[in-house]
């Protein structure tokens, strides 16, 4: 008993460690004081303001518009690779395979870099000295980075998938394309969403890359490029976390936990699936 | 026989993507690493590299705090994935995405938000967060790639072989014993997945060192960031091209312990 109490604070004070920070910032997105630390009476101010600074709702926006634009295609590209690859002999498969591991064990900096040198030489030598850093660029740059997590997400489904299944379409009369549609994608659904939903996150998260290789477009016109990573990097350049940022942070942790919370219950629904079926299979003997 | 010509050619605009923004960028970095501003072979950015002290300096610092940071993270992590892997105290999944969750939050603003933490605890005990660079940049740290070790130490104990513990405690070892005998070797690949996570972002990571530590601590990826900023394209290519090494001959060395940490780092969700 005694051990397991121990257990449990050990697991807390962890927990508690790692959500301090967010949480300072999120108790003091209820009151309008310009410092975090300072409590000037509960006021949703904060929240007020925010949507009316434009500098983080452009910010705001672009992140999204990135990450939305870059997560499709990375998962489409990852998605179609590893269908295409799978089919593939064993030797080319292989290459593939360990060049895709290359930016997942690759630092972040080093694939920033390499792609800007790439686009910085690109630009000297075949555009006339004109800088080729824009949208493209950096959406670019996402996928490098999202890609090859959504071929490993998408690779293990395909090893599980039965190749029967594919053939057999096909003797019905499926189309090659049909049979691709209406069979195989089905069955590698769950790779293919988790794919994306990692390779929307690693966009949403990322400072370096997007550092690189931005350049100006979408919502900024013609400035660079701020998603909330380099706003926020900006911003704490300076000084404190500006007080709107403290409750855009109350904001993405509710949505964060909101996701959490529906996972889990629908995880936990399964399993208790599970365990009910085996319980019946056993009655049944 | 055309529907398997077909098949194998989705895999071209995937492959196509791996050439160019993947394959020819780094043979990129090479070429800019041994030519000068004129394209001229040079090796002066290797030479400038290892005679200057402070950039021996740097690469000497990033190690240390890649390998404290690496051992930190370990020693905190490997009871807390061994409870949470202990069906009797950790009865969901609920908890271990609790450990996960703040990695969802930007993880900029979780830097600005302890850095702003920290110069208030440190501000009253009469000091500042510019003083004390080395201890808030671990603070940081820590906290930021703990979730990262937690993950693959917890699906490896997920998969401990609790009747080799018990017979080893039966066989007569003491509880010391059982742990450096049974648990760890079992644990093995997890360690390695996890040290590799957390080591290799540490070197050559920007915003935790250059927040945290006021500017004060150089490491690798401040370094290459900074040559980055000065438009400095041999010299950070250069340090990139050093850091694409140490990379490779850490995974050369960790090769045989290591399942496919990639996949593992992928599947975490």
């Amino acid at each position: 008993m005694v051990k397991k109490i121990l257990s449990y604070c050990y697991i807390y004070i962890i927990l508690l460690f790692l959500y301090l920070p967010v949480l300072y910032l999120m108790v003091y997105s209820f009151t309008a004081a310009e410092l975090a630390g300072q409590w000037q009476g509960f006021s949703l101010q904060l929240y007020a303001d925010l949507f009316t600074n434009k500098e983080i709702m452009v910010a705001l926006g672009n992140t999204l518009i990135l990450a939305a634009i870059s997560s499709l295609v990375s998962t489409v590209v990852g998605t179609l690779g590893a269908i295409g690859v799978y089919y593939c002999k064993k030797g080319f498969r292989t290459l593939i395979e360990n060049v895709n591991q290359i930016p997942v064990v690759n630092a972040e900096i080093v694939l920033a870099m390499s792609l800007t040198v790439m686009f910085v030489f690109l630009g000297q030598n075949f555009f006339g000295g004109s800088s080729l850093f824009s949208f493209w660029t950096l959406l670019a740059g996402h996928c490098v980075l999202a890609t090859p997590f959504v071929y490993l997400n998408v690779k293990p489904k395909l090893q599980q998938m039965d190749p029967a299944l594919y053939e057999a379409a096909m003797d019905l009369g499926c189309s090659p394309t049909k049979a691709l549609h209406k069979v195989v994608v089905p069955q590698i659904m769950p790779g293919i969403l988790s794919g994306l939903l990692l390779s929307f996150t690693l966009s949403l998260d990322d400072f370096i890359v997007t550092a690189f290789t931005r350049g100006p477009g979408l919502l900024s016109g013609q400035a660079q490029i701020e998603t909330l990573s380099t706003l926020v990097q900006a911003k704490i350049k300076k000084g404190a976390v500006p007080p709107e940022m403290r409750a855009l942070t109350t904001i993405i942790f509710l949505i964060v936990l909101a996701i959490v919370v529906i996972y889990s219950i629908k995880v936990n629904a399964k399993n208790k699936d599970g365990l009910g079926k085996h319980a019946k299979r056993r009655a049944t003997k | 026989m055309k529907y398997k010509s077909f098949r194998k050619a989705l895999a071209l605009p995937f492959t196509l993507f791996l050439i160019l923004f993947i394959l020819i960028p780094i043979l990129f970095i090479v070429y800019y690493a041994f030519t000068d501003s004129n394209g001229y072979f040079t090796l002066d950015a290797f030479k400038s590299f290892f005679t200057s002290t402070v950039k021996l300096n740097v690469l000497l610092i990033s190690l240390l705090i890649g390998i404290f940071n690496t051992v930190i993270c370990l020693v905190i992590a490997f009871p807390l994935s061994f409870l949470l892997a202990n069906p009797k105290i950790n009865k969901n999944y609920m908890l271990v995405m609790l450990f996960v969750m703040p990695m969802w939050i930007n993880f900029v603003l979780r830097t600005g938000a302890l850095r702003d933490l920290l110069s208030v605890i440190l501000g009253a005990i009469g000091t500042t967060t510019g003083e004390h660079p080395l201890l808030c940049t671990m603070i940081g740290m820590v906290l930021n790639y703990l979730p990262f070790t937690i993950l693959p130490l917890y699906s490896t104990m997920l998969k401990l072989d609790h009747s080799q513990i018990e017979a080893a405690q039966d066989l007569g070892c003491n509880p010391f014993r059982t742990f450096t005998r049974s648990i760890i070797p079992q644990a093995m690949p997890g360690i390695v997945s996890a040290s590799m996570m957390v080591f290799m972002p540490t070197i050559s990571s920007y915003v935790i060192s250059d927040t945290l530590s006021e500017g004060k601590i150089m490491l690798f990826g401040n370094s290459i960031y900074l040559s980055f900023s000065n438009s400095d394209w041999n010299g950070g290519s250069f340090m990139s091209l050093l850091m694409l090494i140490i990379i490779f001959l850490v995974m050369l060395a960790t090769h045989k312990f290591q399942g496919d940490g990639g996949e593992r780092r992928a599947s975490s969700w």
